[in-house]
């Protein structure tokens, strides 16, 4: 078997990032993929982003987080009030607000992660949960923002470009992330805490590191969203967004960068798609999803899927 | 054998779980390259030392120098750094890991990229990984593992678990290496095998090894010096052949 070097990794990343983004931008202009689906890719990236920033802390490090819209939240609202307040040419203001909203919720994914060093399970679930809440009702509370009546008039500078690039680089910097030292240093603790101590690894810092990461990009793709809608609301980042954003990351595999853009990408287009029986939409999309769990954890269909796998993961 | 260096010196250790005096006033020194024995009855506390020596349970009271450094007070992942490494019991691999990254994992506690070098991949990492890649695949030759290397750990069979386990251990770069119990499970085939490249090991990196076993051949048979716990207090320390002979050893192990 020949190895793949380094750098013959590198470019063929960076190509096939660059060659979807030609595939999708020539099928824009030349007015195959209509506004309207330019919008469904468009959030199929931000969910992109969300996805694989959750599977960070709920696949690669093990822990079950309930709280991904919260942090999603704070980036959307912090990135907005910053494109609101401040006038800049908007090719440097757009980005600086990115990067606000994500500096920001990568400070509460900080806040967050101290618990998580004495807790597990259920209970670090429980404590991310109450996390998303309060900060929804944080929101639902300030003035300024327009609490529960929405805070309106937010620059759309979010484009297919930006948020295709951000989600590819979330997607590169996460497997990048994982097969580092330091990504390796946040499986192991998901597979035996106390072997990846005893093997000199500091387990609070890796675990803060993944929190971090993940809320990070949890922020950006808050700002990517704020300024896309150009209007924001408390109850959309609700619960059952975090559970949507969980749905996706399970579904695509705990653990599994590449299954996640796939999931993500199926169940954004899945409600679209089901549009046209309105009434039983949901009905539809919960048997789906019940079906493609069914169908990816049966032995039989699992040739179909193998291919999504990397090879190291076959059975011996 | 007393003229060279110490490599672990502990003195008067002993740690209290509630009223229950689990360890009490244990003496220890083991020298640089030395296979050292810890036996002892079911019960005897011989785990509870291991768990102490690497900073998973604070002793009560005592003192653990490794090398003239005190270590107790500093945390498991501290200790593993300074050069005390272990295998478990109850073995504890990262079974979803490969094997190959089960002794990258442990050699990379002492690469030193950081983060941003990681996440963008730049020369540094590139290197650092290679090196650590070529290092893996080294350690893995002493136990056959190469051909394994692409493995899930969970896929290898019972022996070679125990092995690797083994082989993570010695990607700490330890001074001492503790083993808990290494010869468990494994038919006396294994077992000799195992006995071998213990051995082997120890001569190979210059490392010292404390070995708590069951297995009174495989200790009596490759051990140079041996202390046998019972209730958490010393019974005896000495050469196989003294332990062998000494009366408290054997009505603690067969009664009077």
């Amino acid at each position: 078997m020949k190895k793949v070097t380094f750098k013959q990794q590198l470019l063929m990343e960076l190509g096939v990032t660059l060659a979807l983004y030609l595939f999708f931008q020539s099928l824009m202009s030349l007015g195959i993929i209509n506004s309207y689906w330019r919008g469904i890719v468009i959030t199929i990236c931000i969910n992109v982003v969300l996805t694989v920033s959750l599977n960070i802390t709920s696949g690669f490090l093990g822990e079950l987080a309930l709280g991904h819209a919260g942090f999603m939240a704070a980036g959307a609202y912090i990135s907005a009030v910053f494109s609101k307040s401040i006038a800049l040419i908007p090719s440097v203001e757009f980005p600086l607000a990115l990067l606000i909203g994500g500096l920001f919720a990568m400070f509460l994914g900080y806040l967050v992660s101290i618990p998580t060093l004495r807790l597990r399970g259920d209970y670090l679930a429980i404590i991310t949960l109450a996390f998303g809440e309060i900060v929804r009702n944080v929101l639902l509370n300030i003035k300024l923002t327009g609490g529960a009546g929405g805070y309106s008039s937010i620059p759309k500078y979010t484009t297919f470009t930006w948020t295709f690039f951000i989600a590819a680089a979330c997607v590169l910097l996460s497997k990048s992330l994982i097969n580092s030292r330091q990504g390796r240093a946040i499986i192991s603790i998901r597979e035996d805490e106390i072997a990846a101590e005893a093997s000199g690894i500091n387990t609070n810092y890796y675990k803060k590191l993944a929190f971090i990461f993940s809320s990070f990009f949890a922020g950006v793709a808050g700002a990517l969203y704020a300024h896309y809608m150009g209007f924001l609301q408390p109850a959309y980042f609700n619960l059952d967004k975090s559970i949507e954003i969980l749905v996706m990351c399970v579904l695509g595999g705990m653990g599994n960068i590449m299954g996640s853009i796939i999931s993500a990408s199926i169940l954004t287009i899945l409600p679209e798609a089901l549009r046209q029986i309105a009434d039983y939409r949901m009905l539809v999309y919960a048997i789906v999803l019940i079906v493609m769990m069914l169908v990816k954890y049966a032995p039989q269909f699992e040739g179909l899927l193998n291919i999504f796998k990397p090879k190291k993961e076959e059975e011996a | 054998m007393d003229t060279s260096k110490v490599v672990l010196e502990v003195n008067d250790l002993g740690i209290n779980f509630g009223g229950l005096r689990a360890v009490d006033s244990l003496d220890m020194v083991i020298h640089e390259n030395e296979l050292y024995g810890l036996i002892g009855p079911n019960g005897a506390g011989k785990t509870t030392v291991f768990n102490m020596l690497t900073g998973v349970y604070p002793p009560t009271d005592g003192t653990i120098k490794l090398e003239g450094q005190v270590i107790n007070g500093k945390t498991p992942h501290e200790i593993a750094k300074l050069g005390i490494a272990r295998t478990f019991q109850n073995i504890r691999l990262f079974k979803n890991m490969t094997v190959k990254e089960n002794v990258l994992l442990s050699l990379g506690a002492h690469a030193d990229y950081n983060f941003f070098t990681g996440i963008f991949k730049l020369p540094k990492f590139h290197a650092q990984e290679l090196a650590m890649e070529d290092e893996a695949m080294r350690l893995l030759d002493v136990f056959e593992l190469r051909d394994d290397s692409e493995k899930l750990a969970k896929n290898l069979p019972y022996g070679k678990q125990r092995e690797l386990e083994i082989v993570r251990a010695l990607g700490v770069h330890p001074k001492l290496l503790l083993l808990d119990e290494p010869a468990a499970g494994m038919n006396p085939q294994e077992t000799e095998n195992l006995m071998r490249t213990i051995d082997v090991v120890r001569k190979q990196f210059g490392i010292s090894i404390l070995l708590i076993e069951h297995d009174m051949k495989l200790v009596m048979g490759i051990c140079e010096k041996i202390t046998v716990l019972n209730y958490g207090a010393m019974l005896a320390c000495g050469t196989p052949e003294e332990i062998q002979n000494n009366p408290h050893v054997i009505s603690a192990y067969l009664g009077e």
